[in-house]
């Protein structure tokens, strides 16, 4: 391999790997603050790129397409907490597998009822779908790289508004004790509502970002979720730091496992995970709890 | 002793019409009497659910034709929901055969789901034909006198790529799919044909069915620069490699070709990508044939939608058995004369003409398409009448 590939090569596993954080950092958010194992996490992923789909087709304009989404999400995270998640925090997690897994079942039919099971391609915004040319044969498309800086942008803020700000405050002190939090006056029901609804946007702004360069076809939730899961069990169960750390490491070792051991493609990233957990049982950034 | 020629005769008198009864009733009760029993197993939801039904419409199309009659029975038919699940596939071909009491099996899309209706299929001696899928042990090594197939196999398509791109001139290729059977056929049949002619496959890239993380291979391709680049991939697979491929600007400097399901019924959401591009099938958009006009017209006329290569293959499956039914009257008691005359049927189908190889699957000619607008448009013949090679089959 030369070195422009070598480059290229690192370039797409970043890129892949930011694009896993924004799905993961939903899912690790929600294990991490309020103790639930969220199976249906791909299903929101799912859901924003069949809201990309729809929405971008109703009027015509991506962003605008995603500004409504991260809204409609928010609005369906809280509902979903309200209905069924509030009922699982005391409930053990075999429990709250069950009940995920019910929703996935029933947010693939509803996808199937209606948007139907056809593959869509949603169509990239005219000023980002130029290409950059790298090597004599090889452009990179523009939308890669965008996305790439606002999933950069995204984990900044998140790193802000978490360990920053006084939500974040709130948020961090649910996690390590709520009966505490609760006597201090916090609504720490609602604080888990709002956790619930971000992290539901994550995904499904991940979801909808990624659609022009994904496409749009049923069962694409389940793909990302597993992936997610490892990226979140690497990173350490509610560290955003940690699922920033361990989505570029899967990344990156996917796309080098793929150029490098073709024949065990599939396998790498769970090798590392395997190596992972040999050596730090809790995940790279574990919270000290 | 004087009566007896007249008792005889009385005895005669009785005895003629009954006889005549004898001979006429159950030839007369098995043309028109009992309803012939098709059972349909496809998939009617999930992924394959548009393809089922085109299917069944196709089939339903065919028997319509023929006056709601094969080999003069009128047709009843039994449908299961396969649900493309290979788990459930035994148990829903046997709920068919032993509950339904079908006489004819027809199915399906999905080829591990066919594979074990091919296993049920044999155990019960039911007759089978499959409209869809492309395994090639279908019609290798578990072909058996009564397992039919009206559609493909996918190193059919493959072989006749290889071909087209020794025509072309082209040295080297790279070949990328998904790392399991159908794939593993396609690339095979690919590189058979271009390895014979001279051709040399550089690399094979494989990737985990059913993932669809590609940019590390695109670059890979970019770094080999083979003459071409031949893939296959369906459904959301496919959307997103043609794009991702078009993308990295590699279609216009190293040419992508693939079998006819890289495009197929996903033009829509590949858009610009996809045009352009190369793929062979045994059918095609514009093809030049009366039959062929007149089904697209029967069943957009019938079903308020497009006809398509699947509903193609139903509709030769109808076809298939009522040239089979033809033959006996009717009468699927005679088995051996009701699998000769399938054997040596000349369909006159949409794809154009179509016989059975000795393992009864399509001799056909196997087109070589282009990608314009939205069509999979038709620019040449890329193998005339190929037969699937039936490697382990011992019919």
């Amino acid at each position: 391999m030369d070195i422009a590939s070598l480059l290229i090569q690192v370039l797409n596993g970043v890129q892949y790997g930011l694009l896993l954080f924004l799905v993961a950092s939903g899912l690790t958010l929600v294990f991490g603050v309020m103790g639930i194992i969220n199976l249906a996490h791909g299903s929101f992923y799912m859901i924003g790129a069949y809201m990309a789909f729809t929405l971008s087709s109703l009027t015509g304009n991506l962003f605008l397409a995603i500004a409504l989404g991260i809204v409609l999400s928010i609005v369906l995270g809280i509902a979903l907490e309200w209905a069924f998640f509030a009922r699982l925090y005391r409930r053990d997690h075999l429990e709250q597998v069950l009940l995920t897994y019910g929703l996935i079942l029933v947010f693939e039919e509803l996808r199937s009822l209606v948007a139907g099971n056809d593959v869509h391609g949603v169509a990239m915004p005219q000023a980002l779908s130029g290409s950059i040319s790298l090597t004599s044969v090889l452009s990179y498309p523009v939308y890669r790289l965008f996305m790439s800086g606002v999933c950069l942008a995204l984990a900044g803020g998140l790193y802000l508004l978490i360990h920053r700000s006084r939500i974040g405050m709130m948020i961090r002190a649910g996690a390590s004790n709520r009966e505490m939090v609760q006597s201090l006056g916090i609504d720490i029901q609602l604080v888990y509502r709002v956790v619930f609804g971000v992290g539901v946007a994550l995904a499904a702004f991940a979801g909808m970002i990624a659609a022009p360069v994904s496409s749009v076809y049923p069962g694409m939730g389940t793909q990302v979720l597993i992936i997610c899961f490892v990226v979140v069990v690497i990173g350490g169960i509610g560290s955003v730091w940690g699922a920033l750390a361990a989505s570029l490491l899967v990344g990156l070792v996917d796309t080098f496992g793929r150029v490098l051991l073709p024949n065990a493609a599939g396998l790498s990233v769970y090798v590392v995970m395997a190596v992972v957990l040999l050596w730090r049982p809790e995940g790279l950034f574990r919270r000290a709890a | 002793m004087k009566k007896s020629p007249l008792h005889a005769r009385r005895i005669l008198g009785a005895l003629v019409p009954i006889a005549a009864l004898c001979l006429l009733v159950p030839a007369s009760a098995r043309a028109a009497g009992p309803k012939l029993k098709v059972g349909f197993m496809l998939p009617y939801t999930g992924t394959y659910a548009a393809l089922g039904n085109a299917i069944t419409n196709g089939f339903k199309l065919g028997v319509a034709e023929r006056g709601g009659k094969l080999g003069g029975r009128e047709v009843e038919y039994f449908t299961v929901d396969d649900e493309s699940d290979p788990a459930k596939a035994t148990e829903n071909a046997s709920k068919l055969i032993k509950r339904d009491q079908v006489d004819v099996l027809v199915g399906t899309v999905h080829s591990g789901v066919a594979l074990a209706m091919a296993k049920v299929a044999r155990d019960t001696n039911t007759l089978l034909i499959v409209p869809n899928a492309g395994a090639g042990d279908l019609t290798g090594p578990l072909c058996a006198p009564n397992i039919f197939r009206t559609s493909f196999t996918n190193w059919q398509s493959g072989y006749a790529m290889g071909k087209v791109a020794i025509e072309q001139k082209k040295k080297t290729a790279v070949t990328f799919t998904w790392k399991y059977a159908a794939g593993e056929e396609f690339v095979s049949g690919f590189q058979e044909a271009f390895e014979a002619g001279g051709g040399k496959v550089v690399k094979q890239l494989w990737v985990p069915f059913p993932q669809v993380e590609f940019q590390s291979y695109v670059t890979e391709m970019a770094a080999l620069k083979p003459d071409l680049v031949y893939a296959f991939f369906a459904g959301g697979g496919a959307v997103k490699f043609v794009k991702d491929y078009a993308a990295a600007g590699l279609k216009t400097t190293i040419p992508l070709y693939g079998p006819g399901f890289l495009t197929e019924g996903t033009l829509e959401a590949q858009g610009e990508s996809a045009q352009g591009l190369l793929t062979t099938l045994h059918y095609a958009d514009g093809l030049d044939n009366a039959k062929d006009k007149a089904f697209r017209a029967a069943y957009e006329k019938a079903y308020k939608a497009e006809a398509d290569v699947y509903a193609m293959q139903g509709y030769d499956a109808a076809q298939l058995l009522g040239a089979g039914l033809e033959a006996v009257k009717g009468d699927t008691a005679k088995r051996a004369q009701l699998v000769a005359a399938m054997e040596a049927a000349h369909i006159d189908s949409p794809r154009g003409a179509m016989t059975l190889s000795k393992a009864h699957n399509p001799v056909n000619d196997i087109y070589l398409r282009r990608v314009e607008g939205k069509r999979n448009k038709v620019i040449g013949v890329a193998v005339k009448a190929l037969a699937d090679p039936a490697r382990g089959c011992k019919l």
